[in-house]
């Protein structure tokens, strides 16, 4: 059984309680990272695991990230400050083993290179992450599991002391 | 061409084989999408005159045109055949993520043809087509399904539109379901499971290519930040099941059968308590950054686990309308229709019938024999479990009575008059055989006409003239020489959101007001970044008035004539006793009078009738010389 890595870097996390299904966060990522309205080439993926159960899913910028060392042919490097993981096309064979080795189903193969593609947290774009930007009910936020624990606390803490 | 690929696809069950039609820019001009283009593609494949459940029948989808494109509320697709309730066009609409992957299947739309020997789940993969056995999914809910079908073709990301256990049995009031969403009204299941296609699923791996994708984002985002304000509030927070105190206070909340408008216990069954007791998320349709849908879920007691999605119409028709003040019962019912695929508001308003049947002592404890009650039960208003109990029988077609309600209110109390010379009829909540919405016309004049003119029947989102009734714009207890243009005027704008289609929600985030003048050029601006044509108001306001006139073309051919625009008895003659609408019918005179300034407003002859020189003037020459007078 693989460890799960944690992150001390910042990536996309979806709260589910906000998320509600609507799927916009995949246009927006596919028409920013390959100019076409396309879900399926999404960096970001949306889960519907139940009636009432959806969210969406990222690259999670682990720490030695498993995907980095799967890659047999050192396609994938990871930004030492920022975390996130980048792809050499030029490397990159399409094997898949980066996808086997991650735990969140972050990293998908786009349908017409057959190469592997993940989240970058849109570092080209100056407002930052598109899919962040778009998101109707702010679900999604670009943050660090650190910051989201801090912020459990305090609701936890709010809704015990002052029962709101 | 932008926006479409220009290619229907074509599939005989009959035969197994399937086939691509070209179609050229100026029909797409024409027909756009949604309802329109789907109401058209039957015009264009039905055996004119065929019975509803005969293999001649098509199934006809149609695409969006802003599905798979970041457009708020447009990931819709439209779906039409002969209604098997109403012997009319039947065209429903569904907000689905099917609309989205027909669209990248790269299909404008899809016509079935015929009729499967055996059961079958047709899967379109792109440019191929599948025929998969489907026995194994006989009874399974829409869910299971949907969730089955995606196991064996190992991809959660095929979708599917199914038919529950209601569909299989040709009850005429079943539905199609898709991803939670209904194409909801008109029977469309019945068909589905006169031809044996338990379920059509979709893969769309296409991009969408539009024409000018960098102004369709921008123009996609503005929307969207304006569906996020006070526009849609009412929707993001409550739903639609808000209406429950409004009607209520208006006194147009269908009670008991329609007997009266208000409802004691509305309180009990109102969006509100809802969203206080029972309310579990609230999640979105395709492409929808409103999100009004509200799912209900049941924790506790004899309905425990129960979990629907509840809609305004769903309650009216389950809890009001059938005397229930129980929300645990009413989320069963709800959800019992939502998974075995019957289209909610048909059968709450079949149920109430057959509730008033029994308290008026047509019906005897022995008529509602089942499995769970070899004895029968008691069938009165308020009876949570008659009402649960019955929307079991209705779908499994189970027993005298749910055998008997599945054909509807009018085929029903056709059968039980002639059987036992009684006058059920009188109490028979329908229009063209379709059940009534949720919104009392006794004091809704207007939207009297709207209904009784309707091509699908008793249909409030074909007709949106409650809006000036409730708005106050017009008197609703009288009516008066504005309301043929009127009821002309709101089926035509309702047709154009229908048509591209746009969910009718976002209807005022345009410009703050839900009118043509802010609207229509903001669409026009849509329709053009994404086709790379050059609409105006002009032809954006056509797209309704075409759309509505191809429906009224389609009936005309299957044989309408003016008595089939008629309302249901009680209300014209059943005077409510108490609240606001008490006191009032909509009279014989009140109703010819209505129709005859309607027709004229629509430019059609006194009988109803379309003259040739009106439908060649909207470029429809081919159906002026099969229907044009």
């Amino acid at each position: 059984m693989p460890t799960i890595s944690t992150s001390k870097y910042q990536y996309i996390t979806c709260d589910p309680n906000k998320c509600v299904g609507c799927q916009l966060c995949e246009y927006i990522c596919s028409y920013t990272k390959t100019g076409v309205f396309n879900t399926y080439r999404s960096r970001i993926r949306t889960v519907r695991a139940h009636k009432i159960l959806m969210t969406a899913v990222a690259c999670r910028t682990c720490e030695d990230a498993p995907c980095v060392i799967a890659c047999p042919r050192s396609a994938l490097t990871q930004d030492a400050v920022t975390g996130i993981i980048h792809i050499d096309a030029s490397r990159c064979d399409g094997c898949a083993w980066c996808i086997e080795a991650c735990d969140f189903g972050a990293i998908s193969i786009n349908p017409e290179t057959k190469l592997a593609e993940i989240c970058d947290q849109c570092e080209d774009e100056e407002e930052g992450p598109q899919c962040v930007k778009w998101c109707p009910k702010e679900a999604l936020e670009l943050t660090t599991p650190d910051r989201r624990a801090q912020r459990s606390r305090r609701k936890l803490a709010i809704e015990e002391v002052l029962g709101q | 061409m932008y926006g479409y690929s220009g290619k229907i696809l074509h599939i005989d069950l009959t035969e197994r084989k399937t086939w691509v039609e070209s179609k050229p820019e100026a029909w797409y001009k024409l027909y756009i999408g949604g309802v329109s283009m789907a109401t058209r593609l039957c015009w264009e494949n039905i055996e004119v005159g065929c019975d509803p459940l005969d293999p001649g029948n098509p199934i006809c989808m149609a695409a969006g045109v802003f599905a798979g494109t970041p457009v708020a509320v447009g990931g819709k697709y439209g779906l039409a055949s002969k209604s098997p309730l109403t012997g009319f066009i039947g065209d429903s609409l569904s907000g689905s993520w099917t609309s989205v992957a027909l669209k990248r299947t790269g299909w404008d739309g899809i016509v079935v043809h015929g009729a499967s020997e055996e059961w079958v789940n047709v899967f379109v993969d792109d440019d191929k087509v599948e025929f998969r056995n489907a026995d194994h999914l006989l009874g399974m809910t829409t869910t299971e399904t949907e969730e089955t079908i995606c196991e064996e073709l190992a991809d959660d990301q095929v979708r599917s539109a199914t038919i529950g256990p209601a569909g299989e049995n040709l009850a005429r009031i079943a539905n199609v379901s898709n991803d939670g969403r209904k194409a909801g009204r008109t029977g469309h299941g019945a068909v589905w499971g006169s031809k044996k296609l338990k379920a059509l699923s979709l893969r769309g791996t296409h991009n969408v290519e539009v024409a000018d994708p960098d102004t369709l984002l921008a123009l996609a985002y503005d929307i969207q930040q304006a569906s996020q304000g006070p526009h849609t509030q009412k929707y993001r927070i409550l739903g639609t099941s808000s209406n429950v105190l409004n009607m209520n206070r208006l006194g147009l909340l269908p009670t008991r059968n329609y007997q009266e408008g208000v409802f004691e216990d509305a309180e009990l069954v109102s969006g509100e308590y809802l969203h206080e007791h029972y309310k579990a998320k609230t999640i979105a349709c395709a492409q929808c950054p409103i999100a009004c849908e509200q799912v209900g879920h049941v924790k506790e007691g004899p309905y425990e686990g129960a979990m629907g999605h509840i809609e305004y119409e769903s309650l009216y028709a389950l809890a009001p309308n059938c005397g229930l003040n129980h929300f645990p019962a009413v989320i069963q019912a709800i959800t019992n229709c939502n998974e075995f695929g019957l289209d909610t508001m048909s059968t709450g308003v079949t149920i109430s019938w057959a509730l008033e049947c029994y308290e008026r002592g047509i019906f005897t404890k022995e008529d509602f024999k089942c499995a769970k009650y070899p004895e029968g039960f008691e069938a009165n208003f308020g009876s949570n479990e008659a009402v649960v109990t019955l929307t079991e029988m209705i779908a499994n077609r189970e027993g005298y009575m749910g055998d008997l309600l599945a054909e509807g209110t009018r085929r029903a109390s056709a059968k039980v008059d002639q059987e036992r010379g009684t006058e059920t009829y009188q109490w028979a909540m329908n229009i063209k055989g379709l059940e009534a919405p949720g919104y009392d016309a006794r004091t809704l004049k207007t939207f009297a006409l709207g209904l009784a003119a309707g091509t699908r029947g008793a249909c409030h989102n074909r007709t949106a003239a409650y809006d000036p009734d409730i708005k106050g714009q017009v008197d609703r207890f009288s009516v008066d020489e504005t309301r043929g243009g009127l009821a002309k005027s709101t089926e035509e704008y309702a047709a154009v959101y229908d048509t591209l289609p746009l969910c009718k929600f976002i209807r005022r985030c345009f410009t703050g007001k839900a009118d043509r003048a802010g609207a229509w050029p903001a669409i026009a601006k849509l329709i053009n970044a994404t086709t790379g044509w050059d609409f105006g108001y002009d032809e954006v306001d056509l797209i309704g008035e075409r759309a509505h006139t191809i429906k009224k073309a389609f009936n005309i051919r299957e044989g309408w004539t003016r008595e089939d625009d008629h309302l249901p008895y009680r209300w014209q003659h059943d005077k409510m006793k108490v609240g606001p609408s008490a006191g009032y019918v909509v009279t014989d005179e009140e109703l010819e009078y209505l129709k005859d300034i309607y027709y004229e407003a629509k430019g059609w002859t006194k009988e109803g009738l379309i003259p040739k020189e009106k439908l060649i003037a909207l470029g429809m020459d081919d159906v002026a010389e099969e229907i044009g007078v």
